[in-house]
């Protein structure tokens, strides 16, 4: 019963998202305004396309959700990860991830006017696997994918415990990682805007 | 491609002249063969009496006319108080990336769909060029679209170029879904695309079936490398980040996926403790195009001129305030107003020569009304940053000079 009705919703759907683009003719033909396009149905399946291998699939499906699914085998620490950032981060976001020029990643003192606005990991990130999944993919920035999966995991510890959220010695692998707990998360509500006059 | 480029910048300098004291005419011969000869500016004023350039592979743009985009380290704006219409030169079009243009080989451009689906595939362009089509133009925006500047010195590029318009043509998300056999479970889906940051973004599963599209063509010809050559995703009305550019990677899944762009970026502060996320709808926005920073205008008539647009559908009503927003006129919209796009304004105006301030605001099919910058502040507890869409007024200075102000 629940598979019948989940097909009925799949096709329902995907019937109203192709009307939604034929251009109105639908529309214009059931208002009798023009006469129906002698365009032939839709088949089951258009054939294009190869099926993707698991192999093809594994070697980009890089992302890590909340819960920690996609992490890789591998683990590090925030003293490992500390040499690593001075070596290969330092240059763009400085020596204590606080003096830039780019991104500032740790919180740091923000008793001064100017740095009371700060969103660093610390303060405004929810997840500490978004930490894992950005460094590996984008980070170095001059010189993305270039890092091993131990040295994003020393890296993300070293970040995590230069915000105060973990201690120097704690090794985060797979299993670790998604419980650091993140003080930011308790702040996050979706969009509450909605069509009409109120302002949000 | 490159051929003819190099071809089309090499007669082009030399037919239009790089000096500007000399210029070049073509002078058809008896054999049909095309000569040039160096004459000087004055000689060539009547160009009725000089045969013209001959037809070429590529147009151009008048060596007079020269629109060009703001760019900074990490984005590009439109120069929209340069442009007329609705659609956007697509190489005028706003550039915001994360990690560089990528160039990638149409021959080599995979898009791979998998997770909650029946038959994980892989889609090559021509794979993608092959499924029905779709068309349709709509706006694109950055949800970090706005600026200003105490010294009222700053153009309607600057405050809000991070927005332009053309006609995107690809196949329809749901047409790819229906044949991969999405799960009736699917809720969200993550987004990548194969640039130099990877970059991912989670869409719920109902806006991949409503109108999302995998765009290979923007405004009649092949998507350009700063829009996502040679595809995109095109999310009509949202923010443009999630509109991932070279797309190479759809995950379809049950939960959001978090990433930095979702958390770190594109989310708000609303009051003292509340960081808004997932804000997809654009707001309803307009903006006075002309006059605007750094025109003059003379006492007289003016037709004030502007665009206006709204993620949550059609505009229905631009007004326009001639008086500092005191009273307000209904501005005539421009057909054709579509949903999800820019539509243009005019109201004819005629300027008694006093300093005064021109501001307009917009309101769309959902009685959304365009707010000023105090009511969004107000609604926000004081916060700038993402979504900021309020009325932006012009200051008309007695000697004709025109200003920015904040509203
Ligand atoms: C060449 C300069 C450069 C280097 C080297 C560099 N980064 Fe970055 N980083 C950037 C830039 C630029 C951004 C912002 C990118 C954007 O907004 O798209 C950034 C962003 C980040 C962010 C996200 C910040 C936020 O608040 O969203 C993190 C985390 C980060 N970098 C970590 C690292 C780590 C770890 C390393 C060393 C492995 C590193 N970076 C090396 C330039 C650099």
């Amino acid at each position: 019963m629940i598979k019948k009705l989940s097909v009925i919703t799949v096709l329902f759907v995907s019937l109203a998202s192709y009307r939604s683009y034929t251009d109105g003719w639908q529309e214009r033909v059931s208002e009798g305004l023009v006469a129906k396009p002698d365009t032939l149905e839709w088949p089951k399946s258009f054939g294009f396309g190869r099926p993707a291998t698991e192999k093809e699939i594994a070697a980009i499906d890089i992302d890590i959700r909340p819960d920690g699914k996609g992490l890789p085998a591998g683990q590090g620490n925030a003293v490992t990860g500390k040499a690593i950032y001075a070596a290969k981060c330092s240059a763009c976001h400085g020596a204590t991830g606080i003096e830039g020029p780019n991104d500032r990643l740790v919180v740091g003192d923000t008793s001064s006017v100017k740095s009371r606005r700060v969103k660093a990991i610390g303060n405004y990130w929810p997840y500490a696997t978004t930490v894992f999944d950005y460094v590996r993919r984008a980070m170095p920035f001059n010189e993305p994918g270039s890092l091993t999966d131990e040295e994003v995991y020393s890296l993300t510890a070293y970040l995590l415990h230069a915000n105060g959220l973990i201690d120097s010695k704690k090794v985060l692998n797979a299993k670790t990682l998604p419980q650091v707990d993140m003080p930011a998360k308790k702040y996050y509500v979706p969009d509450d805007r909605e069509d009409g006059p109120v302002i949000r | 491609m490159m051929e003819i480029q190099k071809d089309n910048k090499f007669s082009r300098r030399k037919l239009l002249g790089g000096a500007a004291t000399a210029a070049v005419v073509l002078v058809q011969t008896a054999s049909g063969k095309a000569f040039q000869a160096g004459m000087t500016h004055k000689e060539i004023e009547d160009t009725t009496k000089i045969q013209g350039v001959l037809p070429g592979t590529l147009g151009t743009r008048s060596d007079f006319e020269k629109p060009v985009k703001a760019p900074s380290p990490t984005s590009s704006r439109t120069p929209l108080q340069d442009l007329y219409g609705t659609i956007t030169p697509s190489d005028l079009h706003y550039e915001r990336h994360h990690g560089g243009v990528p160039a990638i080989d149409p021959s080599k451009y995979e898009l791979v769909i998998h997770g909650m689906v029946d038959k994980p595939m892989v889609f090559t362009l021509a794979d993608l060029k092959r499924f029905p089509s779709v068309s349709r133009i709509a706006f694109l925006e950055c949800s970090g679209n706005y600026r200003g500047a105490n010294d009222g010195k700053i153009r309607p590029q600057d405050i809000c170029g991070l927005t332009s318009q053309s006609e995107w043509t690809g196949v329809a998300l749901s047409t790819l879904f229906r044949e991969v056999g999405v799960s009736s479970k699917a809720t969200w889906f993550l987004a990548e695309g194969g640039d130099a940051a990877v970059m991912t973004r989670s869409v719920p599963m109902t806006k991949g079936w409503k109108d999302a599209i995998i765009a290979y063509a923007q405004n009649g010809e092949a998507v350009r490398p700063e829009q996502g050559y040679p595809a995109r995703l095109f999310l009509p009305g949202w923010e443009g980040n999630t509109s991932v550019k070279w797309i190479r990677r759809i995950e379809v899944s049950d939960q959001p996926y978090m990433t930095r762009e979702e958390t770190s970026k594109y989310t708000e502060s609303v009051g003292p403790a509340k960081i808004r996320q997932f804000s997809f709808t654009m707001d309803t926005r307009s903006i006075i195009t002309y006059p605007s920073y750094p025109a003059s205008v003379e006492k007289g008539w003016i037709e004030i001129r502007g665009i206006a647009w709204s993620g949550r559908g059609k505009i229905v009503r631009v007004e326009v305030s001639t008086n500092a927003g005191k009273s307000w006129q209904l501005a005539a919209l421009q057909d054709p107003v579509l949903d999800k796009s820019i539509t243009a304004f005019r109201y004819l105006w005629n300027w008694d020569g006093e300093p005064t301030e021109i501001m307009s605001r917009a309101i769309d099919e959902t009685g959304y009304v365009q707010p000023f910058l105090k009511q969004l502040l107000e609604a926000r507890g004081g916060n700038m940053g993402y979504h900021f869409n309020p009325v932006t007024a012009w200051y008309l200075q007695k000697d004709g000079k025109v200003l920015f102000k904040a509203t």
